[in-house]
């Protein structure tokens, strides 16, 4: 599925000021692809997630999915929340089986694959416990799920793993990159993790502060599927430094003389 | 491949045994409290200075309890039809009152500053004009009990409505839920919580309402034991009738809490904290 964003602009009325989230952002996304979006706090990444998604409507501008304008969500779309969202009355099989319901697909039908995502993600047994009784990482996991069941062919992520610890946050990196391998998923990732977004993504899309906009778009040509020691390789950590140079110039990073000599 | 989450299974299960036997061994404490207190009571009245008709002891008040045990269960059992039908009426009109003003922001600007606004009238107060208007029966003391309770009841709900994160109404809407759906799967099991807090805070409320309108004007009832045993100068009947109230009180407090824990299992207020990771 690919989509189009078109000199999307957001406003937003914030105590009687206008505050300017996205000026004229315009990208495309080509069917199959994972594109990350990185940039600092407050520039507009979720927005413009959430405008693709169609939960909010831009100034100006048009999304189109597959050609079709964007005016509300859509039934081929999955999100992952910051937060993982989990209802926690409901147990981990009926809080991905949730999406089946509301979208009226028949729970009954679509178990199986229920619990073949959560076997995916390594959470088969744990169908019948409930949020609490797991940890950070395993109820993104199940979020990720949920976000899948409906054989979504957009998923967006907003800052998914934002809220993990490091190396819990690689492991879903490693099972992410699988999974969208797997099933071959239009991903939109945003996160504010460089090394994240050069592990996962085919293209590296990079924000600029506020008023914000795309500075620069990275393609990372490391093989798939990548192994995380590949973080440790030159070819990584070039790109890596092609970000840093890219957020040094827009004035989100200062390195070390800079700030000694300010 | 399965005996890792089995074993975790059965950890949960006997994690939860032992809390259950720690909330066990944690009652008797209270009533050992309870027991001391009343030990002393009694030693207080016997050989210190305390007349009995100013307070008396705690065995005449137990006498009293065995010997009028069928005045008090019959007394009660009225006191409690009250409290029942109150409770009932409130609860349906106040959970959908709040389901109601959580679901649209005009009706909230419409209905919410009245009913806040009339939460300033003292409920007592009008006890008397209820029974210009209701006469002694049955009426007057279930709409007292209707008032007293309806605010907490009604509010608590309202504020669970509305504790729906942005989050999960944007999940909600990813899914394409309907207005019904988001009510139904998102916004009500969520408000459970709080509407239970509500009524748990109205159980204690419904016995005072209850109470205060029999003292208005009743012939029958636990209020109106108390009222009768005080022009008596009756201090051990009236102590054995705020008693049995207060068991009461308790019983449906307990029923409450029991009906929360078995509703909401998966509630914060309901798992002990150190089962928390």
């Amino acid at each position: 599925m690919s989509v189009s964003i078109q000199d999307v602009t957001k406003h937003y009325a914030k105590g009687g000021r206008t505050v300017v989230a996205l000026d004229r952002t315009s990208l495309f996304i080509e069917d199959g692809e994972f594109v990350s979006i990185v940039g600092p706090s407050g520039c507009g990444k979720s927005t413009l997630l959430m405008i693709m998604a169609g939960l909010v409507q831009p100034t100006e501008g048009i999304v189109t999915v597959n050609g079709r304008k964007v005016n509300g969500p859509f039934p081929e779309l999955g999100i992952v929340f910051q937060q993982d969202a989990l209802l926690p009355w409901r147990s981990v099989l009926a809080n991905v089986l949730l999406q089946a319901k509301v979208r009226k697909l028949g729970e009954r039908q679509l178990e199986g694959r229920a619990r073949e995502l959560l076997a995916m993600v390594g959470l088969d047994g744990f169908e019948h416990m409930y949020p609490h009784e797991l940890s950070g990482g395993m109820r993104q996991r199940v979020s990720i799920c949920r976000a899948l069941l409906h054989k979504p062919t957009l998923l967006l992520m907003d800052e998914p793993f934002g809220a993990l610890d490091a190396l819990t946050r690689d492991q879903l990196n490693v099972d992410l990159q699988r999974i969208c391998l797997e099933l071959g998923v239009t991903t939109v990732f945003v996160t504010h993790s460089i090394e994240e977004a050069v592990f996962l993504s085919d293209r590296m899309v990079i924000m600029s502060p506020r008023p914000s906009t795309v500075k620069e778009i990275l393609s990372i040509n490391l093989p798939r599927a990548r192994k995380l020691t590949v973080r440790a390789t030159p070819e990584f950590n070039a790109y890596s430094r092609e970000a840093i140079l890219v957020f040094e110039r827009v004035g989100v990073l200062h390195d070390a003389e800079a700030t000694t000599a300010a | 491949m399965l005996s890792t989450p089995l074993k975790r299974a059965d950890l949960g299960h006997y994690r939860r045994k032992m809390r259950s036997f720690s909330r066990r061994v944690e009652f008797p404490y209270s009533i050992a409290v309870l027991v001391v207190v009343g030990v002393f009571w009694e030693f207080m009245t016997r050989w210190g200075h305390v007349s009995p008709i100013i307070l008396p002891r705690p065995t005449a008040i137990i006498s009293d309890l065995i010997i009028h045990w069928h005045l008090f269960l019959s007394q009660a059992g009225m006191t409690l039809l009250e409290i029942v039908i109150g409770f009932l009426t409130s609860m349906a009109v106040a959970i959908p009152l709040a389901m109601l003003l959580g679901a649209s922001r005009t009706v909230e600007r419409m209905l919410y500053p009245i009913i806040v606004g009339s939460q300033t009238v003292p409920v007592v107060s009008i006890a008397p004009i209820l029974l210009a208007w209701f006469g002694f029966g049955l009426k007057p003391k279930v709409i007292v009990v209707v008032l007293i309770t309806f605010f907490p009841i009604m509010m608590n709900a309202f504020a669970g409505m509305r504790a729906m994160s942005e989050q999960v109404h944007n999940l909600a809407r990813s899914m394409g839920a309907s207005r019904f759906q988001l009510f139904w799967h998102f916004q009500l099991p969520g408000a459970l919580p709080n509407i239970f807090s509500g009524m748990k805070i109205a159980t204690t409320l419904s016995v005072v309402g209850a109470v205060v309108a029999e003292f208005v004007g009743s012939d029958s009832g636990l209020g109106y034991e108390i009222m009768v045993a005080g022009s008596n100068l009756d201090l051990a009947h009236q102590f054995a009738a705020v008693s049995v109230l207060t068991v009461m009180g308790l019983t449906l407090f307990a029923i409450m809490s029991r009906l929360e824990k078995v509703c909401l299992p998966w509630h914060i207020s309901v798992r002990s904290a150190h089962n928390s990771r």
